[in-house]
């Protein structure tokens, strides 16, 4: 014990998993503020029991109406959000340590371009006839983009270093053009008024339509994605002085960044095919995390996953409370707060520099 | 001999860049790896790091092709120092040379008080020990290659690669860097520009067109012929009155 003691301060910065403990808690509480906060405002102790009788049976006497509020709409939204606010966040992270570019975000490699023409396709060119849904639409549109795209790189690069990362950018760029062009020919081709308002809605992120059955694909994905990066944090913390360098610490390159980038890839396609693409969480949060908590992975991976996912379920209260009988698009809320936000830590850490 | 070359050679777009290398390292020497600019210097010592396959020939650790080893067990063995590496992250000088320690941890082996000794020799070992807490974008390009190099050998190398350690570097830092080196009790390969500073090395290899021309000692590689061949200088030695100590005088052939 006196041993730890010395130790954390004599390294203050890099000691221990202790402070994970305040993980739980905190995330508890932000799905409960998640479940209450709303237009009708609902109490803790209505969640307590309505948790209650449908996890334990436990018979309180709780209004019908509530219950069925606190329990088919708002925790399953609340646990989606604080999925989408991780998996992005994560996959941000991923992304601007493996590609050495502070402007990477999930959304790079062509993944929410492709899940736009994937939703457009199903919905307004009427692919698969009515029996595939939006969200598989936008899936497989989003896995298309990536597969694309990854397979561009895989052409044109050759070789690991900041060379591979700058084709990878490239062709991710050139595969959202294309998408996003797909999706803009399919739009003004086909689409009505109604329906393109639809789809930009939608683009700008919504979480109205979550229900239970996304909750058992949100929490997979995100779970996966945060156990790949715990397992990796020393690899990507090699990446710190570039791709050859991490080779010459011991990192197969190449395995890795297969192994990570496919993952958030995949993790990014699971929620946008949910929820919409929402922007900032996967590019703001991973800086804003680095500003508080430092550069190193073992705090900046959880750390990262556990601010995005209380940031998003905290932009989902804004979006449905902000304007009375309205909700906005969960993505408008994210920039609108996260841009401020983002702009004081910038200023602090210019302080501190 | 820990680190040997057979007709190694590395080509992009089938264009040779490096081309049948025999090279032996021997044990606890210093390698210095001297040539003109584009003479496949840094991508021999890519080679000897394990970071480039050979796309002919091979590179032997310990009598084990490099190709198919595991590139973790590779940094176990080699460390490298690359030329130019830099980075933008808010990291500190002991979070860098903790990098080192990488080859050596895993998941279910983590960082342990042991690495940090590990950690607090090597920085002690260039020479930078009160600098631990130092923001990286804080330091001299000195002090960055002092952290790079305490980082190789955090990784505990029998080999230690340099790529041009000097570049950049002022005068003073430049021969401080290279007593370091020499000082170090690791045997390395360190390629280098300035041939004064190359005579402190116990042999040279001279790489010209992607070919390694000549190895020996200093004496028996920096010949009047040889420096007029691979290096178009006329170069002659001179001596120091004040301790006897020779220094080499180049000027444009003519």
């Amino acid at each position: 014990m006196t041993d730890t003691v010395l130790n954390s301060t004599r390294h203050p910065r890099r000691r221990g998993w202790t402070w994970l403990w305040v993980v739980p808690p905190v995330l508890l509480v932000a799905l409960f503020a998640g479940a209450s906060i709303g237009e009708t405002h609902i109490p803790f102790s209505v969640i307590f029991q309505t948790l209650g009788n449908k996890l334990f049976d436990a018979g309180f006497p709780v209004d019908r109406i509530d219950m069925g509020i606190v329990w088919n709409y708002r925790i399953s939204r609340a646990i989606v959000a604080a999925c989408c606010g991780a998996a992005l966040a994560l996959s941000g992270v991923v992304l601007q340590a493996l590609l050495r570019n502070a402007l990477a975000d999930p959304y790079l490699l062509g993944i929410s371009a492709g899940a736009s023409t994937g939703a457009v396709a199903v919905t307004v060119a009427g692919l698969g006839a009515g029996a595939v849904s939006l969200s598989t639409g936008a899936f497989c549109g989003a896995t298309l983009a990536f597969v694309l795209v990854a397979a561009l790189a895989r052409a044109a690069g050759g070789g690991a270093g900041l060379h591979a990362a700058g084709v990878i950018i490239l062709a991710g760029i050139a595969g959202s053009q294309l998408f996003n062009a797909l999706t803009a020919f399919v739009l003004a081709k086909s689409a009505n008024a109604e329906q393109a308002r639809g789809i930009m809605f939608w683009l700008l992120g919504s979480l109205s339509g979550v229900r239970w059955e996304d909750v058992w694909l949100a929490v997979p994905a995100a779970l996966l994605s945060i156990a790949v990066c715990l397992w990796h944090i020393r690899a990507l913390d090699a990446f710190t002085f570039g791709a050859d360098s991490a080779a010459s610490l011991g990192i197969s390159v190449r395995k890795v960044q297969i192994l990570l980038i496919g993952i958030a890839a995949l993790a990014t396609a699971v929620m946008v095919s949910m929820v919409g693409s929402i922007g900032f969480v996967g590019l703001v949060i991973p800086h804003a995390m680095r500003f508080i908590v430092g550069t190193r992975h073992r705090v900046l991976v959880p750390a990262s996953a556990l601010a995005g996912a209380i940031f998003l379920i905290a932009s989902d209260i804004i979006s449905r409370v902000i304007i009375p009988g309205q909700v906005l698009p969960i993505g408008v809320i994210t920039a609108l707060v996260g841009a401020p936000a983002f702009a004081l830590i910038l200023l602090r850490g210019k302080v501190s520099r | 001999m820990i680190l040997r070359t057979e007709k190694a050679g590395w080509a992009t777009r089938s264009v040779p860049i490096v081309q049948d290398v025999d090279l032996e390292v021997r044990d606890g020497e210093m390698l210095g790896l001297i040539g003109p600019n584009g003479s496949g210097k840094s991508t021999l010592l890519r080679l000897l790091s394990g970071i480039r396959r050979p796309t002919s020939g091979q590179v032997l650790l310990n009598g084990e092709p490099l190709t198919g080893m595991p590139q973790r067990r590779i940094a176990q063995h080699i460390a490298l120092v690359e030329q130019q590496s830099d980075t933008g992250d808010r990291i500190t000088v002991r979070d860098a040379v903790e990098l080192g320690r990488t080859p050596w941890l895993s998941a279910l082996h983590p960082h342990s008080a042991r690495d940090d000794t590990l950690v607090d020799k090597a920085l002690a070992d260039v020479d930078m020990q009160g600098f631990a807490d130092r923001y990286w974008h804080t330091l001299s390009g000195g002090e960055r290659q002092r952290v790079h190099i305490a980082r190789a050998l955090a990784q505990q190398p029998q080999v230690l690669l340099l790529d041009e350690p000097t570049n950049h570097l002022d005068i003073h830092h430049q021969l401080s860097i290279l007593a370091l080196v020499a000082s170090l009790p690791v045997t390395s390969v360190v390629a280098l520009h300035d041939l004064n500073q190359a005579l402190e090395c116990d042999r040279l290899a001279v790489m010209e067109s992607g070919r390694l021309t000549c190895i020996g000692t200093p004496d028996a590689v920096l010949t009047p012929d040889r420096l007029r061949e691979s290096f178009a200088v006329q170069g002659r030695f001179l001596t120091d009155p004040s301790d006897g100590s020779r220094i080499l005088r180049l000027q444009r052939a003519l």
